[in-house]
């Protein structure tokens, strides 16, 4: 039985630079599964080192409602039972607007709407050239139900850890707090939170950690781009420390983070002495120590 | 910034009673920036605008707007109240739910109110009729009068709570006749952004020349497309050549509507939660451009 620990990087605000972290984090750890949560927009399978593609799986979302002209009686019934106003005059069910909760098809008198699942998006298990495993997914876009292709994202890490024996999960998260950020927190054991030091920044921050502590979250802070503004930078430091957090330091602007990503690189890939690699390998050491300790 | 008479009177008289969404894809690529600037340079223009934040995980349009809030309601979604002295456990209720939220014990039903989506569904379903319709709150709307008189709206979505898309749904519903209502939306590319964008009359993606950026742009694109959106592309922090953007563009036969610079100055005012228009006035021709070729897009989408 191994003792597998999961850890992930997370922002509220998005473009802090969770991916560019995770993806030099990956380059650091050893023995690790890696796996992309931000099923809307994932990038991190854009700058690893990835072998192939071992496993495709289909991820059925849910289901949506479809009305079959040539049953309905045109009584109207579930335009009455939806509260989503998914249904047209005409009884025409919006793919868009229905939430596949299925009143209309169980309460309709002529069992005239059919509830199908449907395909919303792929999960992908992939080997790294460091010998290790990568799971991420894509959405089909617009689809619905991203929290429950975010848990089958994690399921697949967790089965692929255990195969391997790799102890540690490195998650990249969404950005926000809602649904696939919920279900890429519960039950981690480590959140690395990613800030900027602007006003947004740390409106957001105070809201992630509120998110961080609901779960009961162990939880550490970086403040990446540290040179936009300092003053923000002191209050990063000092909500930490009011708040008995981890406070990781502060990751300098670094340009050549762009120019790495243009070459499918992370930064300790491309530029392993520029200041900002150095300050993730700080980071990289303190997480390590933490880790240990849970 | 100085009084600017907008000339192109025509042009705005259609963006009236319009709603004009940003989105991105990938977070962080400048949406509230150019939404909050655009909807200042239009009410100092002398125009009504409502700025609506539906973005409300991480609502952010009021640090640079500073509206005076004077209403706010809790917004709430329906859940249901089960009546334990009625219910004979039957497990029809949970059964039928498609999103787990109740759970059959043999004593009585346990509801998971984060689960619920509100559908009322289990409500008529129990041949007891032993649920009834309650109230739960999921967030606050806010509303009020910000900087040049721009009515404010946005949505707070209660820390720990998953779902989004009421919240932006009661958000919408506060739209005001006759403005021209500037829409900012979440990052991402599924049910909080369609919900968002859905009803726009024309989105505009806010991009960055990078591969992350453009990969999720295409991902954005497709599902405003998907939605018969009119689309207009906004480039921030242009730092010399991207081609594999340029090539997407026009393969795909995307207007580029604006491109701001990287400017450090930017930046600097953006992380002291200025408008940008306030502070740094050349700016002001690149956002005339904008909302020419918005209404350039609108008025191509009304002749179709």
């Amino acid at each position: 039985m191994i003792n597998i620990k999961e850890m992930v990087v997370v922002s509220g605000k998005g473009g802090t630079g969770k991916t560019s972290l995770t993806g030099a984090l990956s380059f650091l750890f050893r023995n690790k599964v890696i796996a992309d949560c931000d099923v809307d927009a994932a990038n991190l399978h854009m700058i690893l080192n990835i072998d192939k593609v071992l496993l495709t799986k289909e991820f059925l979302g849910g289901k949506k409602a479809r009305i079959a002209p040539e049953r309905c009686t045109d009584c109207g019934k579930c335009r009455d039972v939806c509260l989503y106003d998914a249904i047209s005059e005409d009884f025409v069910v919006d793919t868009v607007s229905c939430e596949g909760c299925g009143a209309c098809h169980f309460l309709c008198p002529a069992g005239a709407v059919d509830f199908d699942e449907r395909l919303s998006g792929h999960c992908y298990i992939c080997s790294t050239g460091d010998n290790g495993r990568f799971v991420f997914a894509e959405m089909i876009p617009g689809e619905e139900n991203s929290g429950k292709l975010v848990a089958m994202v994690r399921n697949e890490a967790r089965e692929e850890a255990k195969k391997t024996g790799n102890e540690l999960i490195l998650i990249d998260g969404p950005p926000g707090i809602g649904c696939p950020v919920i279900s890429s927190l519960t039950g981690t054991h480590l959140a690395v939170i990613v800030t900027e030091p602007t006003p947004t920044g740390a409106h957001d921050l105070k809201r992630i950690v509120e998110l961080t502590n609901h779960f009961q979250i162990r939880t550490a802070v970086a403040v990446n781009k540290s040179d936009i503004n300092a003053s923000y930078v002191r209050e990063a430091q000092q909500f930490c420390k009011d708040n008995s957090l981890v406070y990781l330091g502060e990751i300098p602007y670094e340009p050549k983070i762009t120019e790495a990503q243009k070459e499918a690189k992370t930064i300790l890939d491309f530029a392993p002495h520029c200041a900002a690699s150095g300050a993730i390998r700080e980071i990289h050491t303190k997480l390590q120590s933490i880790l240990e300790e849970l | 910034m100085s009084k600017v008479q907008y000339t192109n009177d025509k042009g705005l008289k259609m963006m009236q009673n319009m709603n004009i969404a940003f989105a991105s894809g990938k977070g962080g690529t400048g949406k509230t920036t150019i939404a909050v600037n655009l909807a200042y340079f239009l009410a100092h223009s002398g125009q009504h605008v409502q700025y609506l934040d539906c973005d409300v995980e991480e609502p952010n349009g009021h640090i640079f707007l500073k509206p005076k809030i004077d209403k706010s309601t809790p917004a709430n979604v329906l859940v249901p109240v089960i009546d334990q002295d009625k219910c004979t456990s039957c497990g029809e209720c949970s059964s039928h739910c498609q999103f787990n939220a109740l759970v059959t014990l043999p004593n009585n039903v346990l509801l998971f109110p984060e689960l619920c989506h509100g559908c009322g569904l289990c409500i008529h379903i129990c041949p007891e009729r032993a649920i009834r319709d309650g109230d739960r709150e999921i967030g606050l709307i806010e509303m009020g009068t910000a900087t040049e008189d721009i009515d404010f709206v946005h949505g707070i979505l209660n820390v720990g709570e998953p779902m989004a898309g009421p919240l932006i749904h009661e958000v919408k519903r506060h739209y005001k006749e006759n403005h021209i209502r500037i829409i900012d939306a979440p990052p991402g590319t599924s049910c909080p952004v369609v919900k968002t964008i859905f009803d726009a009359d024309v989105v505009v993606m806010v991009t960055e020349p990078t591969p992350f950026g453009l990969h999720d742009l295409k991902i954005a694109v497709s599902v405003a497309k998907n939605l018969g959106k009119p689309i207009g592309i906004v480039i921030n922090r242009q730092n010399g050549e991207f081609p594999p953007l340029e090539e997407y563009l026009s393969k795909n036969d995307l207007p580029v509507i604006m491109a701001l610079p990287e400017d450090r100055e930017i930046a600097r005012h953006y992380s002291t939660g200025d408008i940008i228009l306030k502070s740094l006035p050349v700016y002001t021709e690149q956002f005339m451009e904008l909302v020419f070729n918005i209404g350039r897009l609108l008025g191509k989408a009304q002749c179709r």
